[in-house]
């Protein structure tokens, strides 16, 4: 299977890399955003830019494509470089994100940016919006599926819960969430500011299929996937275990990074870490 | 005068289902009133496009986001308190800032909800919906206007919030008159001041141009339905030609329609002015017409208002 082939694995990890490395860059040069949380999704929008989905860049409106919802919107950054390098417009227009005038707005807007689908950013509605793309596709007997990706942040915010219970009750199987399992919001530990676990015993009781993995791993990101398309008749939560600020060592696991961009000798360093001191 | 009295939210259930007919991309959504709403009608004729979503307003909203941004035209429907103030944010975030085509029919406005009390009398809905970028804010002015307010919003592409009431309203204009968005409608003329009203309160107009008249006054009564985009031409129009304005909503004049109207004549035309509506306070529980009169939305507030302004003028 392609897909355990270690080559195509790397080329994979090599995109996750840039896309870092463009994050940070993009973070710094706008002197504001929220590295911590964009670097820790990276993998799983790879994942599903560069392997899971059907889309075509060229048409980012074609009706068949795979949706992509991120409800964590403050990763906006990390999603305009996976878009970026997925083609949909190009790298130099990363620079001007947060910029007067740009199509990359601070948090994602579907109607500045190609390839973005939903205007995301008070958090909490990306489940839910997802679920009416998910609600369309089965009325319209359609086949794509639909992706959202969630900050574990999100879990405090009622309407996931409302969300969820939709997802379950509709029968919604071609919905697939991941939960960003980075273990830290704004103000601190996600079990000191409000208590999660048992996160995974939750998502059971509201009717979801559950699989948790490591959320670096392309492997187990794109088994995960492959485990919740041969789910019937109810959503699926791909619960992620990942580090805030993975890839960039001082932002790992730091809350200092949540929402603060990098000083000069700090952005030379995560450029060192992601190998393009170069650029 | 005598009405006849007719249900709004009737022949919105009606408008519905006639549209589910029609067009395949309309969808519906409700929270748990779709009986009060009567999106019940279209849950029995059209299953498969109607999705209850429970007591989970801000859930609704954002799944008709996404069911909208796939294509559909989505209508959501709920008592109007839960269905601007609990979902205001996802209203903002998913509807109005993507400019998606979702319809928001918001039963049961204002105080003639009557014995629910001010938990459920929403009377800052105009105020909240319209300053919202994009959307547009419409108050049927009875149940013939409502059946084509459905039937006109559902060809546009754009969010709109309506607004209808839970009692039966006067019934002030034909089957076939004909309606039209944005454009404020002249129920009659007069020279001497205008009464501009929305919703219930257009029937509270007439009656008290008629009672103007008996004293000799002429009275303009123009029916506002469409609050935003405001049809500024119209009411600067009146305004020149009479010389005084009269508003009347049954709504917090906070920010509301004569707020709307106000604004619009203090940048255009100055003339002597007065707003009836809902002073700034909660409602409480009633019968309609106790209601009506105890918060000052009477014929009689009406032609008081209209003796003011003529006064003033020069």
């Amino acid at each position: 299977m392609e897909i355990y082939d270690g080559e195509f694995i790397a080329e994979l990890e090599a995109v996750a890399k840039r896309v870092r490395s463009h994050s940070i860059t993009m973070i710094y040069r706008a002197g504001s955003g929220h590295p911590g949380g964009s670097l820790s999704g990276v993998d799983v929008m790879v994942a599903l830019y560069f392997h899971i989905m059907k889309h075509d860049p060229n048409r980012p409106d074609w009706p068949e494509r795979d949706r992509f919802v991120l409800s964590k919107g403050h990763a906006a950054p990390s999603l305009y470089a996976v878009l970026s390098e997925a083609k949909y417009f190009p790298e130099k227009e990363l620079e001007t994100l947060r910029k007067l005038g740009s199509r990359l707005q601070g948090h994602p807007c579907m109607r500045k940016t190609p390839g973005v689908e939903m205007s995301t950013g008070s958090l909490g509605h990306g489940l839910a919006a997802g679920n009416g793309m998910a609600l369309a596709a089965k009325l319209d007997r359609k086949l794509y599926r639909i992706y959202v990706l969630c900050g574990d942040g999100e879990m405090d915010v009622g309407e996931t819960w409302e969300a969820a219970m939709l997802a379950s009750h509709y029968k919604l199987d071609n919905i697939t969430m991941y939960l960003d399992r980075n273990k830290l919001q704004l103000d601190g530990p996600t079990e000191k500011i409000m208590s999660l676990e048992p996160l995974a015993d939750k998502w059971k009781a509201f009717g979801w299929h559950v699989i948790e993995i490591n959320g670096h791993s392309m492997k187990e990101i794109i088994q995960a996937t492959n485990e919740a398309r041969g789910v019937k008749g109810r959503p699926t939560v791909i619960i992620c275990h990942t580090i805030k600020g993975k890839g960039v060592s001082y932002m790992e696991g730091s809350l200092h990074f949540h929402g603060k961009a990098p000083t000069d000798e700090e952005y030379k360093q995560a450029m060192k870490e992601l190998g393009t001191a170069d650029q | 005068m005598t009405w006849k009295w007719e249900s709004q939210r009737e022949q919105y259930g009606r408008a519905l289902v006639e549209l589910g007919k029609e067009r395949s991309d309309i969808v519906v959504l409700d929270a748990d009133l779709s009986s009060s709403t009567r999106t019940a009608d279209f849950a029995s004729a059209f299953p498969e496009r109607f999705f209850n979503c429970g007591i989970a307003e801000q859930n609704m909203i954002d799944t008709a986001a996404g069911l909208a941004a796939s294509g559909k035209t989505v209508f959501a429907s709920t008592f109007a308190v839960f269905g601007t103030g609990r979902c205001y944010d996802q209203i903002r975030q998913s509807v109005a800032y993507p400019k998606l085509n979702i319809k928001i029919v918001a039963s049961h406005a204002g105080i003639t909800v009557g014995g629910d009390g001010a938990s459920h009398q929403i009377i800052e809905d105009i105020a909240l919906m319209r300053v919202l970028p994009n959307m547009a804010v419409i108050v049927p002015v009875d149940s013939n206007e409502t059946y084509k307010v459905i039937k006109t919003v559902a060809k546009t592409e754009t969010p709109v919030y309506v607004r209808i009431g839970r009692a039966d309203v006067p019934t002030v204009t034909d089957k076939d008159t004909p309606f039209e968005m944005n454009k404020a409608k002249v129920m009659r003329d007069g020279m001497d001041v205008t009464l501009i009203g929305c919703g219930i309160m257009v029937s509270k107009c007439l009656e008290a141009a008629e009672e103007l008249a008996k004293h000799g006054i002429d009275a303009r009564v123009i029916n506002l339905h469409t609050i935003k985009p405001l049809d500024e031409k119209t009411i600067v129009k009146a305004a020149r030609e009479t010389g005084g304005v009269v508003t009347a909503e049954e709504h917090s004049v906070m920010m509301g329609m004569g707020s709307a109207v106000a604004m619009c004549l203090v940048e255009n035309f100055h003339v002597p002015m007065k707003r009836v509506g809902i002073p700034d306070v909660f409602g409480e529980s009633g019968a309609c017409n106790e209601l009506m009169e105890k918060y000052g939305l009477t014929m009689e507030n009406i032609v008081e208002a209209a003796h003011d302004v003529l006064k003033r003028k020069k």
